[in-house]
């Protein structure tokens, strides 16, 4: 008969006991079913869960996806110049806050050892007057007339036509609407002088004070902006070769001003809006009581899950599941909503930011592999400080507390 | 089985309570045993003791000879597993599986592939009359359908020992009755031994053996049936 006791093997079998730990995740797998189906069936709870945790990870991303955008934008200048080293001040924090240095500082960096060429440029505000009647404030970046280093790619028009009369290239970026989509030939009066459209460029990155970008050349940017007794905002350094760079950066500093790496200088302009601007503090505020609240609702909602279900684990206890058992099960509940929550959370943060880039071209925000990371993480903290919580109390019932009711 | 010499109390000092004193009795395969007594006579604690849950603080419990005391924590899971069915008072199903899930529950314990598990879980269903109620949750099912799911679950890890908890508790006096004969024609057999924890003697007729317990100790055995003592 099917309910007949079969009488082969010990009462204290142990052969589960002297199965590989392999073998034994894999032999867990009916188990987790078990654990799954406990979980999503209780569709009031699970969604709670869900809900918290999707939360939280939404907030936490955003906070964390607006500060990298903004930090990644406070250095487009570095990023879409591209030059290898940066000799400027030593207290510039920033690209956009330079402070000029005298002419004989690239002289002196032309002549490092080293030194495969060193060029200046030159980057200030101006104000632009439109055909319109409309004035609207831009960034002007000089390159060096003779090499151009630094220049961007252009989509449009010639690179040599910059030494044309009037010259300038507009990057077609987020703010390029607000020169009025210009065209190549479009003009515009630029500190009472004329100045014309000969290209239209990209750029990797787009500025972050919301103002468009012109291209022209050293001489002419020096010779239509008002300008100070010194006039190179930074040195631009190409080195022979990377060995070469200690070097170079010592005598820098030897003649008081500082050479950063591109890395370093991008470095250091983050640094300088985490640290000295209350943004980084901020954020951080912002994210921690993300994650708090994450944890708070999915903690309290997953304590009372099993404290509804602590009869039951302690029923399966009776019936003869062992501790470690139980404590695998909890463990996936808690991981599998994580990760449900955490996926969820990033697919709407993404959503989210697509969303607002319709609208807002500008809008900051970039997801990066540290933010996903950084999110994932304190994900893990909540599914384990959840989890402890309901397995302190699965591992104290006793299954005598069952019989006893 | 041999329960020797089983002791129990909680809690040390002025606060000392004993809850089993002493106890020795033998159950058979084959039998159906009922623990009787008054509330508070330390009934629900025997039960523990002999069937792996409660450690005793002295005595033996001795199953085909061997001293379920004297195993390790993960050796006497599996004693309960494999040796010891359980059907609570109040049944203890999970709501949120279907009945054949919680019939299941044993054997994917037991390590048996799902679609293995499931369909052996429908075979006990269908011993127990209620494998048309399979897909449901159990909070669909009736009080006595409910118990049968318990007992299927219980039976599905073959065990040889049943331990009933007042199973007629939670269920009204025919409903009662029917589960208990139903127990006693259908799932007792030569190689089962079944013990019930009762204070119900509308069920008494149905016992081989009734042990009375008063204040920890067995203060008489009777032969059950009807009319036979």
């Amino acid at each position: 008969m099917l309910f007949e006791t079969t009488k082969t093997g010990k009462l204290s079998d142990s052969n589960s006991l002297a199965r590989s730990d392999a073998q034994w995740l894999i032999d867990m797998t009916g188990i987790l079913r078990i654990a799954y189906k406990l979980l999503v069936n209780d569709k009031g709870k699970f969604a709670a869960l869900l809900v918290g945790i999707t939360f939280a990870v939404f907030l936490m991303v955003m906070m964390t996806a607006m500060f990298a955008g903004i930090l990644h934008r406070s250095s487009a200048t570095v990023h879409n110049v591209g030059a290898k080293l940066w000799v400027m001040d030593p207290a510039v924090n920033t690209p956009a806050n330079s402070i000029p240095m005298p002419d004989y500082v690239l002289d002196a960096a032309r002549s490092i050892i080293g030194v495969k060429y060193a060029v200046p440029l030159y980057s200030g505000g101006a104000l632009v007057k439109l055909r319109s009647g409309v004035y609207q404030s831009v960034t002007v970046l000089g390159l060096d007339d003779a090499s151009l280093f630094g220049r961007p790619e252009l989509i449009e028009g010639q690179i040599e036509d910059i030494y044309a009369e009037n010259a300038f290239i507009v990057v077609k970026d987020a703010e390029f609407p607000k020169l009025g989509n210009p065209r190549l030939g479009t003009e515009f009066e630029l500190n009472d002088h004329r100045g014309v459209i000969v290209g239209i460029a990209k750029v990797a990155t787009g500025s972050l004070f919301g103002v468009p970008t012109l291209y022209t050349t050293y001489n002419r940017a020096l010779q239509y902006i008002p300008s100070t007794r010194f006039t190179t905002a930074f040195i631009l350094v190409e080195p022979k070769d990377a060995a070469a760079l200690p070097y170079i950066k010592s005598q820098v500093q030897a003649l008081g001003y500082q050479a950063l790496t591109r890395d370093e200088f991008i470095q250091k302009t983050s640094d300088f809006y985490k640290f000295q601007t209350g943004v980084g503090t901020n954020v951080l505020i912002m994210t921690v009581i993300s994650f708090m609240v994450g944890l708070s609702i999915s903690g309290q909602t997953f304590y009372t899950f099993i404290l509804e279900n602590l009869e039951k684990f302690g029923a399966l206890k009776a019936i003869g599941a062992k501790g470690r058992e139980l404590v695998f099960m909890i463990l996936f509940q808690a991981t599998f909503t994580a990760l449900t929550g955490y996926g969820l959370g990033i697919g709407l943060a993404s959503l989210l930011i697509a969303a607002a880039r319709l609208r807002l071209p500008s809008y900051a925000a970039r997801i990066t592999f540290p933010t996903l990371g950084f999110a994932f993480v304190m994900v893990l903290i909540i599914a384990g400080s959840s989890s402890y919580i309901g397995i302190r109390k699965v591992l104290r019932i006793e299954p005598f507390d069952i019989f006893r009711g | 089985m041999r329960a020797t010499d089983l002791v129990k109390w909680f809690g040390e000092g002025d606060s000392r309570t004993v809850a089993v004193r002493g106890v020795s009795f033998d159950a058979y395969f084959g039998e159906m045993l009922y623990i009787e007594g008054p509330s508070g006579s330390g009934k629900t604690t025997l039960l523990s003791l002999i069937s792996g849950i409660l450690k005793p603080n002295s005595g033996t419990v001795l199953v085909e000879g061997e001293d379920i005391w004297g195993m390790t924590g993960d050796q006497i899971a599996n004693f309960r597993l494999n040796k010891v069915g359980f059907v609570f008072q109040d049944f203890h199903l999970f709501p949120r599986l279907t009945t054949v899930e919680n019939v299941a529950i044993p054997l994917i314990l037991k390590r048996l592939d799902w679609d293995q598990s499931i369909n052996q879980a429908l075979e006990y269903l269908e011993i127990v009359g209620i494998r048309d109620r399979a897909a449901l949750p159990p909070v669909k099912l009736s009080g006595g359908e409910q118990q049968r799911v318990a007992i299927a679950r219980a039976i599905a890890s073959r065990p040889d020992i049943l331990i009933f908890d007042e199973p007629t508790a939670s269920l009204d006096g025919d409903t009662g009755r029917r589960i208990v004969e139903f127990v006693k024609q259908n799932i007792l057999n030569d190689r089962r031994c079944i013990i019930i924890v009762t204070h119900d003697s509308r069920i008494f007729e149905y016992a081989d053996r009734i042990m009375k317990m008063e204040d920890g100790r067995i203060v008489g055995i009777e032969q059950g049936g009807k009319g036979e003592e």
